[in-house]
């Protein structure tokens, strides 16, 4: 069993996406830092300080233009701290005073950390996880690091308290091997990136931070949600076979990529591609998928509201890119665990069960109206379809209609070229599952994410919950049976595009509930066309 | 500290905060980049009592929690003082667009 003398210590976590890998710990967060400056002069360590802070701008600057719109407001935000001069001015007179200058500013910033988290307001108590990503960023220059945690060697699996998205894509996916998080959940936006890019990610990890030392040898393992630190012989020896047979189904998902999903009794799947950020179109082929099932727009909105023209500009690229196959856009979704600062409603007490998705679009008609005439007019561009997020009752659908023919007859008489799209719905609401065949729409998008949180009362920023939100859940799946016959019954189409899409383990249960199209994170498309190719119906009959 | 501002000639305005979200992070940053750009010093405050705070922090600005739909106070005092308050005011007013 084992020869290293219990050295081996296993910790357990969710799986979100990507599978078993080793590579070597790199804690990123404040033990990066702890080597402490010694103080050497007020002149010296005051330049010294400057020039970091110098650097620290260029890194914020390099993530803002690296069209990171994501946390674009953040990084600003960011960015005007490190040229404020009340902030500063304590650190330079703390310098004055005979500290280091890395002491001085960590010092400062605790303090302005403790006073945002102090007051009991939830905006100000998020802006605390900016200082502190700040005070960090700023630490790690001085410890003479690069950008993003310095010299993290490659096949690094990272360890962190929590990644935040901009976090996240600041990091060079393509030379790590993996990260386990704290905190985090498997429903969180940086799930839905890292299962976009197909990066090994645990969340939730039931461990402290300073059990790990950079550089130990650690397997990351998604698929049964453990961490094991210093893996011993066996583990190694299993661990390899796994990776192998990995390679082996990554090579068979990789044969079937361009080829149409067809299960192994003959019906044809079809696979779409879920498209959260234009950056993702550069890297994928079209001929992959059957066409893209969710575009979301949320990223549109992160640094200012967009004109039409904007809007219109990513909608066009994206119905070029898929070369006449059908589009499907969400309108913004914006709310829940993705505010849009400016447009969504802060301080409400429940922001899952508040003014989200076509609820805040609705409340502000003269932003959803800029939306619907970019949407109106790419629809004149190839095959189009709007869908809307968060639909609960079938009057909010008919107003969402009412003022597409409204926009669309102004566009008309402006002469501009335009159309009508089919305008579907998005089931993620019990409400809507339940009585679905009472709404007017062209389509049916069943969202599981969301379906799953408020079917199961869990919600999906919680990962303490999230054994209960369990996306086989008889409740879960009777409700998604019953869309998809409220759409057979209707004669319209219906897809599931929520993280169960995604997971090669929910295929069959999706298949069974008499689903045909599946719109998944792009990197899942292999894996999930796999998984089709080897399914075959249970007895031939849906279970009941 | 109190004594010293009350010497200085202030130029006041005040505009209600549209945005739904308060002097949050954009509106924040937009407000002190707008007010560096002016010599004057630059001050605001929100009615739920903080004080006055200095328009070129943004660190300072973020903590004043100036809620929706509440007047926000601006003064200026300087030689471009009058610029200053009208400008801020007319970002207020535009709810931080460009």
């Amino acid at each position: 069993m084992t020869d290293a003398a219990g050295d081996e210590r296993s910790f357990k976590g969710l799986g979100v996406s990507g599978g078993i890998v080793l590579g070597y710990a790199h804690v990123l967060g404040e033990q990066v830092c702890t080597r402490a400056r010694g103080f050497s002069s007020v002149e010296e360590e005051t330049r010294v300080f400057r020039a970091a802070l110098g650097a620290a701008a260029a890194q914020i600057e390099a993530l803002i233009a690296g069209e990171d719109k994501l946390a674009g407001d953040i990084l600003e935000f960011q960015l005007a701290l490190l040229e404020d001069d009340d902030l500063l001015e304590p650190v330079f007179s703390r310098i004055a005073g005979g500290m280091a200058c890395d002491a001085a500013w960590a010092a400062v910033m605790d303090g302005e950390i403790a006073e945002y988290r102090r007051g009991g307001d939830d905006t100000l108590a998020e802006r605390a996880a900016d200082l502190a990503d700040l005070k960090a960023r700023v630490l790690r220059v001085l410890g003479g690091a690069g950008a993003e945690g310095g010299p993290i060697r490659d096949r690094s699996i990272l360890i962190a308290a929590e990644l935040t998205p901009s976090a996240f894509l600041g990091l060079d996916w393509t030379r790590l091997a993996g990260v386990a998080t704290l905190g985090g959940s498997p429903t969180s936006h940086v799930a839905i990136l890292a299962r976009a890019r197909g990066v090994n990610l645990m969340v939730g990890l039931d461990a402290p931070l300073d059990a790990f030392t950079n550089g130990t040898l650690l397997l990351l393992d998604p698929e049964q949600g453990i961490l094991t630190l210093q893996p011993d012989q066996d583990a190694m020896t299993k661990a390899m076979g796994r990776m192998a047979e990995a390679a082996k189904e990554g090579k068979s998902a990789h044969t079937l990529l361009r080829r149409a999903a067809v299960t192994a009794d003959g019906r044809r799947v079809y696979v779409l591609a879920n498209i959260d950020d234009p950056d993702l179109l550069g890297t994928l082929w079209p001929n992959i998928c059957d066409g893209v099932g969710l575009a979301r727009t949320e990223f549109l909105f992160q640094r200012s509201l967009p004109g039409e023209e904007e809007q219109f500009a990513f909608y066009y690229r994206l119905i070029g890119w898929a070369g006449g196959r059908p589009v499907t856009i969400r309108t913004l979704d914006a709310g829940g665990d993705k505010p849009v600062p400016g447009l969504t409603i802060d301080g409400e007490a429940n922001p899952f069960l508040g003014v989200r998705g076509m609820r805040l679009s609705l409340a502000r008609p003269e932003i959803f109206r800029v939306q619907l005439r970019a949407l109106l007019r790419a629809a004149a561009l190839g095959p189009l379809k709007v869908m809307v997020p968060m639909v609960t009752v079938p009057a909010e659908l008919e107003t969402v209609r009412a003022m597409m023919h409204a926009e669309l007859a102004d566009l008309e008489r402006a002469g501009a070229a335009c159309a009508m799209p089919p305008l579907g719905m998005m089931v993620e609401v019990p409400a809507a599952a339940l009585t679905a065949a009472s709404f007017a729409a062209d389509f049916y998008s069943i969202g599981s994410n969301d379906l799953i949180q408020y079917t199961m009362a869990a919600a999906r920023d919680n990962a303490s919950l999230s054994p209960l939100a369990d996306p086989l859940n008889p409740a879960v799946l009777e409700l998604i049976r019953r869309t998809v016959e409220a759409a057979h019954a209707r004669g319209v189409e219906v897809s599931l595009c929520g993280d169960m899409a995604s997971t090669p383990a929910y295929i069959g249960a999706l298949l069974d509930a008499g689903l045909t199209a599946l719109s998944c994170a792009p990197a899942q498309i292999g894996p999930v066309k796999l998984a089709i190719s080897r399914y075959r119906p249970q007895s031939g009959v849906a279970p009941r | 500290m109190d004594d010293r501002v009350q010497d200085r000639d202030w130029i006041a305005a005040s505009a209600v905060i549209l945005d739904p979200t308060g002097l949050h992070a954009r509106p924040a940053v937009k407000l002190t980049k707008l007010a560096k750009t002016f010599a004057a010093a630059v001050e605001i405050s929100a009615d739920h009592g903080v004080g006055w705070i200095n328009a070129k922090s943004p660190n300072a600005v973020m903590k004043l929690k100036a809620g929706p739909g509440l007047p926000l106070h601006i003064r200026a005092e300087g030689e471009d003082a009058a610029a200053a308050v009208d400008a801020l005011v007319a970002l207020v007013e535009r709810d931080f667009h460009d």
